[in-house]
């Protein structure tokens, strides 16, 4: 439980931060709240060779919103999405999600940015921002890109993200439509076995740990696009996914599971 | 007991505030991880990786590479430090038991991943850990026995081929009996047989274990500091072991985080500690780490049961026959092979039954060794007598409290000789049942139960009981040698009144959170009629307390808390003595109460307390031949073990689309006999029903066939928290125990006891009807799926 020895340097700013990203290459990771990347570190899963802190980068805390999108800085704790009253009223489902993920502790150091980043599919996060369609600004020595969610996700804990590139920013639209999460585990502070986001009445769903990446439920998307009824569509919840095995749950039952949490999610988001 | 007057009850009985949570909430208490001792040579061990395998070699290159690491050692290169010692097993049950060597670091094969197979010493504990990580063992794997029923299988492999089996020993209980038993059994009308798995459980203490050992200046003595529950019998064994005079050593337990039994135990890391720190003349320190504790720290349970119940047409009990299997791991730690022994004398339950034969065979596994942990033995003898009762319910056809209330022991039956042939205290298990029953709205339950099942709602409503009794107050010392258990079961304390009326108590018990200081003040300034804030309680230090059995088995209170009203009583003797004499009056004419001696029929001639004990200081007028000073020592050894006893009742609604089991309601109906602090008494039951819950919802110690943990965080095995709690109903029956003055019995280990069981019963109850009629612990949201899937003839 003792971290292999790394050094440490403090980013001074988003271009000092990519400067050392690109210094030190891939021995260098980021830290923002630490609560995905030290534990990994303890067990030493992970063994950087440099830690970039951008936990002091406060201009990148902040949730704005203007005309359809709200913009959310990527520094932004998790508790922050989970008390704003304007993401409450602009995308009620993100913060609602950010009041699922691990416990208090976690919530209050962990960050917006850091868990996309890090990518992991049973993370509550990033599904959400997948089934919302947001957009994840990106920055490295060449500026600035903007990646749609649905793209950005490439493998397990793997993303779009190049070793010198760092999030800033992630939009997302402020939707009125039905929107509910269904989280399933054992104990309140754990990942999910499985987790549904339903966004827009339905135009977005997602599923959480069904599969290497956080994944877009498409086929229960495109069966209520051709009015299926949410039983129906629930029930192609795990069509065509490899849903992982592991001590909680094998692949059989989190498809199971699925299909129960998605018909759950669309009735309580409205769709009937 | 010459002395049964006393001040007004003032304290015992009210929920004081516990004296020791200030230091313990504002960080201010010391653990053994925040001692600072410059110079320190820190310890990091090199683990195995691997269930069995030979130690090919050890390559220390790389770690000696690391800044900071001074030494890398492997097990021969230590050996000389203990030379033919191995760590203690004090309870030998069986005069041809099988107690392989046990060397604090491993020579030539490890046994079980964790096992200590090189040692590092480095000057931090980082350098240490990067050292112990850089190691590069070379190992030839050999088979591994994993679980326990493989290790008794025809061609098993052999965990100690020396031995030529895996059989440790095996023991019986009112063996000579198995005739009648079989009688009984051929006669029954009713027969219930059941096997039943108590997984594995890691100990999970908020602080894990450590140790420190730091030798004198000028040399020849040693202070070990440890997180433990045993410093006194740490002490004598360390000291036979290393063959360290006890003169010379003295053992300090800081502030302990925790314990529930896995720091009940004499571990490698302390032998090597003290071993190196008497080689280099340097202090020699170890922490362990989260990660450590799961492959290290001892584990709880490991039991494959096998119960059989006869019962007569009614379903009253006619016989009982238990068959256990127990996994001791690897080797013998302190007192691993009683554990099983503990709960062999309590699977006849609260029942009278005429009849009952009770064997344990234990066996070595390829991992590491189990003992004792909240309970010890009594939870998994509860567990099965209960979840058995439940099937011979439905076997008669009446309901679980109907089965109970037909077999109880009557309270009239009190004192009742068990049919192994202990003599249970007191109780009235009727009465406590019927307070359960009604405070859990037991009908109301049942009928919203049938509504949702009429209803085909997916939530099912379960009702589980479990009713149980125990033996606490660990122990009379005659009946622990009829055991073959190698030590004692007195407790000493003594009692000081300084010049000024403040009280030192010193208590041969060692708390690591129960809140001895609170209790043992309330005690004795009850007697003395003072503030509980005038008391001190001194513990845990082999220097300041010398004598001492330590704490575990719900033993403080009954036997060392009696330990500290004797001796309190005894310096209220030397007390009147010392009044009658200044009063001129005489000794049988005093009362005493509320901190003064009064004499009988002439109140103003009294003294306080206070004014004896400035005279007892001063002795200018003490009564020809007295000594000086109040102060008095006893060592208490209980004339028996106490019993208590309770039902417990737990409410689950199961969830049938997702198998998940939520705990809605808790009921626990505890007699615990005379409660000094009814406060600590709830959090020890609150703790232990979580506790218990765990095993049966949560926690698994889970291995592959290979004999890797594969539940070695606190991410993969989980210990449920404060939000998975459920919602704890409590209420008392309080029958006194004539076994000691106070009429305490313990409660420490209750709820874990109860728990478990009424949790399963409750689970299966709700989906019987659903074909479901059996569950292994952790009853997992996928677990309960698959049986219910299994159950209605679906895919699993």
């Amino acid at each position: 439980m003792i971290p292999a020895a790394f050094d440490y340097k403090v980013a001074e700013s988003v271009e000092h931060a990519i400067s050392l990203l690109t210094e030190h290459g891939d021995e260098a990771k980021l830290l923002a709240g630490g609560h995905s990347l030290i534990p990994m570190m303890r067990f030493r899963l992970a063994t950087p060779g440099v830690l970039v802190d951008v936990g002091r980068l406060d201009d990148l805390r902040y949730i704005r919103r203007s005309n359809g999108t709200v913009a959310i800085g990527a520094l932004t704790r998790h508790s922050e999405l989970e008390h704003s009253a304007e993401l409450a009223q602009a995308c009620p489902m993100l913060s609602s999600v950010a009041a699922l993920v691990g416990d208090p502790a976690v919530r209050h150091r962990g960050t917006l940015g850091g868990t996309i980043a890090h990518a992991d599919p049973a993370s509550d996060l990033p599904a959400a921002v997948l089934a919302l369609g947001a957009t994840i600004v990106a920055q490295g020595p060449s500026g600035r890109r903007e990646i749609a969610a649905t793209d950005f996700f490439t493998g397990y804990f793997e993303s779009v993200l190049a070793d010198d590139e760092m999030i800033t920013e992630v939009r997302v639209p402020a939707t009125g439509g039905g929107w509910n999460y269904q989280k399933f585990n054992r104990r309140a502070q754990d990942w999910a076995i499985v987790g549904v986001a339903v966004a827009d009445g339905g135009a977005g769903v997602s599923l959480v740990n069904m599969g290497s990446t956080p994944l877009r439920a498409s086929g229960v998307e495109a069966a209520l696009a051709s009015g299926a009824s949410a039983a129906d569509a629930a029930a192609v919840a795990a069509e065509g996914l490899e849903p992982p095995t592991d001590l909680n749950a094998d692949s059989d039952y989190r498809s199971h599971l699925a299909q129960v949490l998605t018909q759950r999610a669309l009735n309580a988001a409205g769709v009937a | 007991m010459t002395i049964t007057e006393s001040a007004p009850a003032a304290h015992v009985g009210s929920r004081r505030l516990r004296k020791e949570d200030p230091a313990l909430l504002t960080g201010e208490a010391k653990f053994i991880d925040d001692l600072d001792l410059p110079g320190a040579v820190w310890v990091g061990v090199v683990r195995s990786t691997e269930a069995h395998a030979k130690i090919v070699g050890i390559d220390g290159s790389a770690a000696l590479a690391i800044d900071g690491v001074t030494e890398v050692l492997s097990g021969d290169d230590l050996a000389p430090l203990w030379g033919e010692g191995a760590l203690p097993c004090a309870w030998p049950v069986t005069p041809d038991m099988k107690n392989p060597p046990h060397l604090p670091v491993a020579r030539g094969t490890a046994k079980y991943v964790g096992d200590a197979v090189a040692v590092v010493l480095a000057d931090s504990r980082y350098a240490a850990a990067d050292g112990a990580a850089a190691v590069v063992v070379d190992y030839e794997p050999l088979d591994a026995v994993v679980e326990i029923e493989d290790a008794v299988a025809d061609g098993a492999a052999l965990v100690h081929p020396d031995l030529e089996s895996n059989e440790c020993y095996t023991w019986g209980l009112w063996g000579d009996n198995a005739a009648a038993v079989d009688a009984a059994f051929a006669e029954a009308t009713h027969v219930v047989t059941e096997r039943y798995v108590q997984q594995r459980l890691i100990p999970a203490p908020m602080e894990p274990r450590g140790c420190a050992a730091v030798p004198s200046p000028a040399g020849g003595e040693l202070t070990l500091y440890s997180a433990t529950q045993i410093p006194h019998i740490l002490k004598v064994m360390t000291s036979v072991v290393l063959g360290i005079g006890e003169n010379k050593l003295r053992v300090v337990a800081p502030s302990v985080g925790g314990g529930f039994g896995c720091k009940l135990n004499v571990y490698a890391e302390e032998i090597l500690c003290c071993a190196l720190a008497q080689q280099r003349g340097a202090p020699v320190r170890w922490t362990e780490s989260r990660a450590e504790a799961a492959v290290s720290t001892i584990q709880g349970r490991g039991q494959v049961q096998h119960i059989e119940l006869a019962a007569d047409s009614e379903g009253r009990l006619q016989a009982v026959r238990v068959k256990l299997l127990a996994d001791m791991g690897a080797y013998l730690q302190l007192v691993t092979p009683g554990v099983p022994l503990l709960g062999g004398f309590l699977y006849h339950g609260c029942y009278h039954i005429p009849n009952y034969i009770f064997e344990c065979k234990a066996v070595f596994t390829n991992r590491v060794p189990t003992d004792a942990y909240r309970g010890a033995g009594r939870p998994e003898a509860t567990y099965a007598i209960e979840r058995a009762m439940d099937s011979l319910a439905v076997a008669v056809g009446v309901a679980p409290e109907e089965i109970r209330s037909r077999n109880f022991i009557k309270a009239e039956d009190f004192p009742y000789e068990s049919p192994p042939g202990l003599v249970f205290d007191s109780g009235d298990y009727h009465a406590v049942l019927d307070k359960a029953v009604s405070l859990a709205n037991v009908a109301g339950r049942r009928a919203q139960a049938a509504q949702r099942r009429a209803a085909g709602s997916s939530k099912r409503i379960g009702v589980g009981f479990s009713s149980y009794v125990e033996m606490c107050g660990l122990a009379p010392s005659r009946v622990l040698a009829s055991l073959a258990y190698g030590a004692g079961g007195w407790e000493a304390a003594t009692v000081r009144i300084s010049p000024t009326c403040k009280v030192q108590v010193v208590t041969g018990s060692t708390p690591h959170g129960q809140g001895h200081e609170t209790c043992w003040s309330m005690i004795v300034a009850d007697k003395l009629g003072i503030d509980p804030d005038d008391v001190e309680v001194l513990h845990s230090d082999t220097a300041i307390s010398p004598t001492g059995l330590d704490t575990y088995g719900s033993r403080s209170l009954s036997v060392g808390g009696t330990a500290v009203f004797m001796a309190t009583d005894k310096v209220i003797d030397k007390a009147r003595s010392i009044a009658a004499h200044q009063l001129e009056a005489n000794e049988d004419d005093l009362e005493f109460s509320g901190g003064v001696f009064r004499v009988r029929g002439t109140p103003e001639a009294e003294v306080p307390l206070a004014g004896v004990a400035f005279a007892a200081f001063t002795a200018h007028d003490l009564p020809d031949g007295m000594e000086p000073n109040l102060e008095a020592h006893v060592t208490y050894d209980p004339p028996n073990f106490t019993f208590p006893n309770g039902t417990h009742i737990a409410v689950v609604e199961v969830d049938t689309d997702t198998g998940n089991v939520d705990l809605i309601d808790y009921v626990a109906v505890d007699d615990c006999g005379v409660q000094i602090n009814p406060l600590i008494v709830e959090g020890q039951v609150h703790g232990g029903i979580l506790q218990g819950a765990a095993q049966a919802l949560y926690e698994d110690a889970v291995y592959n066939s290979d004999g890797q943990l594969v539940t070695a965080n606190l991410a993969d095995y989980l210990v449920p928290s404060a939000v998975e709690a459920p919602r704890y109903r409590l209420e008392n029956h309080v029958s006194p125990s004539p076994t000691n003055p106070m009429g305490v019995k313990g409660v420490g280990e209750a709820g874990t006891i109860a728990s478990a069981p009424a949790v399963m019963n409750a689970v299966v109850d709700a989906l019987r009807d659903l074909g479901v009629s059996n569950l292994e612990m952790p009853a997992s949201p996928q677990t309960v799926w698959k049986a219910i899937s299994q159950a209605q003839g679906g895919a699993s």
